[in-house]
């Protein structure tokens, strides 16, 4: 790892004008990821992981936008390009694996020349470079007889197949970043574990900084290096997998991956957290996670509401579990 | 896929024949085609020769074989009013139809679509908005009136362009041609236009909203992400999406805007197929009636069959696994 961070997200907050007012997807979220390194995301659905990472490679859709923070990568600050150079950097510096492999290739167009037209975008190379290009990064990803497939169309490949396509495309014009989004809940059970295998396999050997989204704690713990559990638009925890996992500081962490220590003798147990997550523009005073939150006390329902770094170094949380366990 | 473009020809035969017993049946439950031909002096002796020449005394099934058995040929008899045969009237009088259905037909489909994909990719956009509110005059108003209109302030008012006619034509072999002088282009203007525009404005509506469907689909997300640029995201990766669905709408447009010249050829007096129709009804000009409407299914049946293989010709899905 080098010491200066591939991709730096500086308080970056997205807001979205509606009539009921402003609401805030992402507030105020700070992470690093360096070089190599797999950063996974979680949090429940609407926490805000997507909008993080559209917001990185620039593809909010309107009427959402960047409003505040900073983003850098590869020293370079983004968040202020215009979107002609950001589109320069998209696909060539940060590379973007969708969801559905199903719905993520265009169904008329055969997937080697989606390869070339993204490699011939971004590298000086010519068309019969392109080919040999794409040729080779479908064997990267491990589709047998890469040289005869490559004129197929997407439809002719299997869901696991053409997410390694995907996976092909976003990495084609070697990117620093990869911004894998759910890459594997679209997925049948079996082939999952390939897909993210071969991620971080992938990303591994070429120094790729990845940013994970997933909802599967299996996945994180077994793949990511540090982990960032959002809540309602905010960053609840960021620190490495292994603590995180085998001892998490914020209440929600441990909700969300079901073992808490309030509740145990020793023994993990399912635990679902009583509650949902409010909506944006209904979010109570303090700490987000309040209504919810089994150790809330008075602090916790008034301004200002927990961050990162003052109570505890690595949760949102003004009374974290860690110290009182 | 060959049983399949097997099958859709042998549909469109089936069509055909359908149409050719409607076309047929004029003959014999649509006025008396002695009384159109024969003046008031006529003898007994006359009334069968023709009845004899015109085989009104076979049974009907030989009749209809016949008939088919022209129609296959050209060979749609005699008009009862011109006494000419109509294959011949309609071959002098096509050319003007088709020249005119061409140019409405490219600029339909020329500014539909680029019209469509513009106010898509610019959908909050001033012009944009402007066209959409526009294109629903070109909707709502009839095709006559937008003639009357053109032929007000263009000819009336400003005098720039002829009000009815072909202008001056050149012969080339059998076909008479328009395009060739100045007087012909200027007279193809203003009924191109009065033709085209209501299948110019439904095109691009449609166009419009494919394309906007499109655009929110994933893989364009994903070729955007991998930084194409807007024009290969939007001409190339949407476009194409886009135009598969298109294709049947247009089509059949393509096909109705020949139907519809009748309106617009009897607005500018414009000397096609259209207008011979008109005054085929006036007179009952049974074998010419037969004879468009044969025209016109044929017409659109193989416009049909064409749009259904342009199909194959776009999505590889249907190639492949297209055995149906
Ligand atoms: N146009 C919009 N107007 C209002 N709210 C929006 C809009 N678009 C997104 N949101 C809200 O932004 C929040 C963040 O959404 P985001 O897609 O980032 O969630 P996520 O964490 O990726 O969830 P999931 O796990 O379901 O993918 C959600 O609460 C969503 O309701
Ligand atoms: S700040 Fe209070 S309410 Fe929020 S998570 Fe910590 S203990 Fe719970
Ligand atoms: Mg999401």
């Amino acid at each position: 790892m080098s010491a200066e961070p591939v991709l730096s997200v500086r308080d970056l907050v997205v807001e979205i004008p509606t009539r009921g007012g402003l609401l805030r997807p992402v507030d105020r979220v700070s992470y690093d990821i360096g070089a190599g390194e797999i950063l996974g995301v979680v949090g429940e659905s609407g926490a805000g992981k997507s909008m993080t990472g559209n917001a990185v490679i620039g593809l909010l859709d309107r009427p959402a936008r960047i409003t505040s923070g900073e983003i850098w990568l590869n020293g370079e600050r983004i968040d202020q390009l215009s979107m002609r150079e950001l589109r320069k950097r998209r696909g060539k510096q940060i590379g973007m694996v969708f969801q559905d492999p199903l719905t993520s290739l265009n169904p008329l167009i055969p997937i080697g020349q989606q390869l070339t037209e993204t490699i011939r975008e971004h590298l000086p190379v010519t068309a019969a470079e392109a080919r040999q290009r794409a040729i080779r990064s479908l064997e990267e990803v491990g589709i047998p007889a890469a040289a005869e497939r490559i004129d197929s169309y997407p439809f002719e490949f299997s869901g696991g197949m053409r997410q390694r396509v995907v996976i092909a495309l976003a990495l084609c014009a070697e990117p620093s970043l990869v911004i894998a989004d759910e890459p594997t809940t679209a997925l049948d059970v079996s082939v999952q574990a390939q897909i993210i295998a071969l991620l971080k396999r992938l990303c591994r050997e070429r120094g790729t900084a990845v940013m994970l989204v997933t909802h599967d704690m299996g996945v994180i713990a077994e793949t990511a290096d540090r982990v960032a559990v959002m809540y309602a638009g905010r960053l609840a925890e960021l620190g490495p997998v292994r603590e995180v996992l085998t001892e998490p500081h914020h209440p929600y962490t441990s909700g969300l991956m079901g073992s808490t220590p309030l509740a145990s003798k020793g023994q993990p147990r399912l635990h679902q957290i009583p509650g949902s997550m409010p909506r944006l523009g209904a979010l109570p005073d303090g700490c987000a996670f309040n209504p919810r939150c089994p150790k809330a006390q008075d602090k916790c329902r008034q301004n200002p509401e927990p961050r990162i770094g003052p109570a505890d170094p690595r949760a949102a949380c003004w009374f974290p579990l860690g110290e009182t366990a | 896929m060959l049983a399949y473009i097997i099958r859709r020809v042998l549909q469109s035969l089936l069509v055909l024949l359908v149409v050719g017993l409607v076309a047929f049946s004029m003959f014999r439950f649509v006025g008396d085609p002695i009384d159109n031909m024969l003046g008031q002096e006529r003898t007994v002796a006359d009334i069968e020769r023709l009845r004899d020449q015109l085989g009104l005394d076979d049974p009907f099934v030989v009749q209809y074989w016949n008939f088919l058995e022209g129609a296959v040929q050209g060979n749609f008899g005699i008009s009862y009013r011109q006494g000419r045969p109509v294959a011949e009237i309609i071959a002098d009088r096509a050319p003007a139809t088709l020249e005119l259905a061409a140019v409405s037909g490219i600029l339909a489909l020329g500014f539909g679509i680029g019209l469509g994909i513009f106010t898509a990719i610019r959908r909050n956009g001033f012009s944009a908005n402007l066209i959409m509110t526009l294109s629903l005059v070109g909707v709502s108003l009839p095709t006559f009136l937008i003639g009357i209109l053109l032929i007000y302030i263009f000819s009336v008012e400003l005098g720039w362009l002829p009000s009815f006619g072909r202008g001056e034509t050149t012969q080339i072999g059998g076909w008479s041609t328009s395009f060739l002088t100045e007087s012909g282009l200027k007279a193809l203007i203003l009924p191109a236009i009065t033709l085209g525009l209501y299948q110019m404005t439904l095109i691009m509506r449609l166009v419009r909203s494919e394309m906007l469907e499109v655009l929110r689909q994933d893989y364009i997300r994903f070729a955007r992400a991998r930084g194409l640029r807007e024009k290969s995201v939007n001409f190339r990766h949407a476009l194409k999406n886009t135009l598969v669905p298109v294709i049947t709408v247009t089509g059949l447009q393509l096909g109705s805007i020949i139907a519809f010249a009748i309106i617009t050829e009897t607005v500018f007096q414009w000397p096609g197929v259209g207008l011979l129709f008109i005054n085929a009804i006036q007179f009952v000009d049974i074998p010419v009636m037969a004879a468009y409407l044969m025209l016109i299914s044929v017409m659109f049946v193989g416009i049909n069959l064409i749009v259904d293989l342009l199909y194959f010709a776009i999505d590889p899905r249907l190639r492949i696994d297209g055995r149906h």
